[in-house]
């Protein structure tokens, strides 16, 4: 009998519902609601003077009010401000992976080649902490290259890691040594991609190597860039906080502190739950709205989507 | 004419070779210098590297650093704790993953597209930080070693990745064993499981990293809780009282308060070599990594 059912389903190409299914999907699904929903309804602490231990409905309401504050608050003006000096330079750095993928693609010795690949990936698989332990043993005060420089200079040793103002420069400099060769290698597969007649009718024509590379690479890899860049747009707001938050120190703090961490410090911190919660409610609006939206601008230019 | 042409464009092209290959070369060594910098710090004799650190090999020979670190409180533990964060949580994580990309790609589903979409939200909406910690907070997960495993469980991302492998797969070997009376549990361990090793690989490989690197849900959800520190945020609060040091020393210009400060420093030696501990086992995966990672972001940016 159920054999039957089973070929006849097969037949049909309209399988029967299963709701075994359904048993073996939903503790997976709890779980997403637990630790991706649930906060989402904990957005409802925005609008009380939440003290922790005390049941919400038992805090005072506060309506809209920790929004006004925000309008007010000089710090959220300044974090925003940092954050969008940092994304601004990241956009403005995104052709590096690409040109990088085009230099990298004229080594004709392989094994250089692999060598660069190699060791140019690899910081984008070290932590942060990691990272700001070697920019500590480097650039520190009492760091190789800090003492170097001042030897050179024949001036006092001052570090870089507390110096205000190479904040935006220093921090966008290790996020493309920790990420320029990961990047690249979307576009090292789309040159790889490249019909080699391509090369061979610009060759005819009389194109050298260097025509080659503006005519036929530089094109072929155009598409692929121009998505990233809207996808990088897209995600402005999200610079994320490991980096900033490890570089951060007394000296440091008024220029590398960005929105993502102005709410951990607020929240977290000082404990003002409340105002941190509504604070990355409207960073996670504005920012949902701005992906949305690259991501459909993306999706015109390329057919489908990207993430 | 011609011939000229052509000797100036090979001429030329000698010129940008020569330069190409100080460039990428000269790229490659600014990755690479870091970490050989503290490495060889690490087996340089202290007290010679103390006063002229070393620029291309350790200045004497020494392993007396890897003996302080083996002595030190709590090294081991949170070695420990990184390892089985690491093993448990990508072990936990795969196999949730790989179990739902394949119940995903079963039409007979009741509400497949809807908990599928439940799911892929997942990737653009979240309650942010502060949110997050208070719902972990009244999960009583506080302190919990299941902190470290249970949000980063479910992966929205690698869930598609496995998804659109598995839907390649030839559809005529799951229904063969489905006649022959196999239920969905089998068909995924004895069918689905070995033929997607490519994909679960590649996805293992992030995951673990992942959870390796980690550090930030230590430093929020089980701060200063010594039996759950991990290597990297061991590591983390070295470099935080040495930072904090380095601070105070420049705020300081007495000469009294100097030699108190230098007297109760942590030892560099200590804090560069937990550095290389930290990053060996990524130095270790990173050669098989690397056949796996470029076929997984070809595939995360053709599919989604």
């Amino acid at each position: 009998m159920t054999a039957n059912r089973k070929t006849a389903a097969l037949a049909l190409h309209k399988p029967k519902k299963r709701y075994s299914l359904l048993f073996m999907v939903l503790p997976f699904m709890l779980i997403i609601f637990l630790f991706n929903y649930v906060p989402i309804f904990g957005w409802i602490y925005s609008v009380f003077d939440y003290i922790p231990g005390v049941p919400i409905l038992e805090c005072d309401y506060m309506g809209m009010d920790y929004f006004k504050m925000m309008l007010k608050d000089a710090n959220v003006l300044r974090s925003l401000k940092n954050t969008a000096i940092f994304a601004v330079i990241s956009i403005a750095l995104t052709p590096l992976p690409m040109f990088f993928a085009i230099f990298l693609n004229e080594i004709k010795c392989g094994p250089v080649r692999k060598f660069v690949q190699t060791f140019t990936t690899l910081p984008n698989f070290i932590s942060w902490v990691i990272i700001f332990s070697l920019a500590f043993s480097l650039f520190s005060t009492d760091g190789l290259l800090t003492n170097a420089f001042a030897r050179l200079t024949g001036t006092n040793p001052s570090s870089v890691l507390s110096s205000k103002e190479s904040v935006y420069w220093f921090q966008s400099f290790l996020g493309q040594w920790k990420m320029l060769g990961w990047n690249s290698i979307i576009y090292l597969a789309a040159i790889a991609g490249i019909d080699q007649q391509q090369y061979e009718a610009a060759k005819v024509d009389g194109a050298g190597h260097f025509r080659c590379a503006v005519h036929v690479t530089l094109p072929a890899m155009m598409e692929t860039y121009v998505v990233l860049f809207i996808l990088n747009i897209g995600n402005f707001l999200n610079t994320g906080y490991e980096q900033y938050m490890l570089f951060k120190n007394a000296v440091t703090a008024p220029t590398i502190e960005v929105l993502d961490l102005y709410v951990y410090r607020i929240g977290l911190e000082n404990m003002d739950y409340s105002y941190g919660v509504a604070i990355s409610i409207v960073k996670s609006i504005v920012s949902i709205a701005l992906v949305v939206l690259a991501n459909l601008v993306a999706k015109k230019i390329r057919g489908n989507t990207v993430i | 004419m011609n011939k000229k042409n052509k000797i100036q464009t090979s001429a030329s092209r000698k010129v940008f070779q020569v330069f190409n290959y100080l460039l990428m070369l000269g790229i490659a060594f600014i990755c690479i210098y870091p970490f050989w910098y503290i490495i060889i710090y690490t087996f340089s004799e202290a007290r010679l590297a103390d006063v002229n650190p070393p620029v291309f090999l350790p200045r004497g020979f020494s392993l007396s650093n890897y003996k302080d670190i083996f002595e030190l409180n709590g090294f081991f533990h949170s070695l420990f704790i990184s390892v089985l964060r690491t093993v448990v949580g990508t072990f936990a994580s795969v196999l949730s993953c790989s179990f739902l990309g394949y119940l995903f790609t079963k039409e007979e589903m009741p509400a497949r597209k809807l908990m599928y979409r439940f799911l892929i939200l997942t990737m653009y909406v979240s309650g942010g930080m502060i949110a997050t910690y208070i719902v972990v907070k009244s999960y009583g997960l506080l302190n919990n070693f299941w902190v470290y495993i249970l949000p980063m469980l479910i992966s929205a991302y690698n869930i598609v990745l496995i998804k659109t492998f598995v839907e390649q797969l030839p559809a005529s070997l799951e229904e063969s064993a489905k006649l022959d009376g196999a239920g969905y549990l089998t068909i995924f361990t004895k069918i689905i499981l070995p033929l997607s090793k490519p994909i679960i690989a590649t996805v293992a490989v992030f995951v673990a990293v992942n959870h390796w690197n980690s550090w930030f849900d230590n430093h929020i959800y089980a701060r200063g809780n010594e039996s759950l520190t991990t290597l990297q945020y061991l590591l983390y609060n070295y470099l935080n009282e040495a930072q904090r040091l380095a601070d105070q020393i420049k705020n300081t210009t007495n000469a009294a308060g100097m030699s108190q400060i230098s007297t109760s420093i942590s030892p560099k030696g200590v804090r560069m070599t937990i550095t290389v501990l930290a990053s060996l086992p990524i130095f270790m995966v990173y050669p098989f990594m690397q056949k796996y990672f470029v076929k997984g972001i070809m595939v995360g940016a053709v599919k989604g």
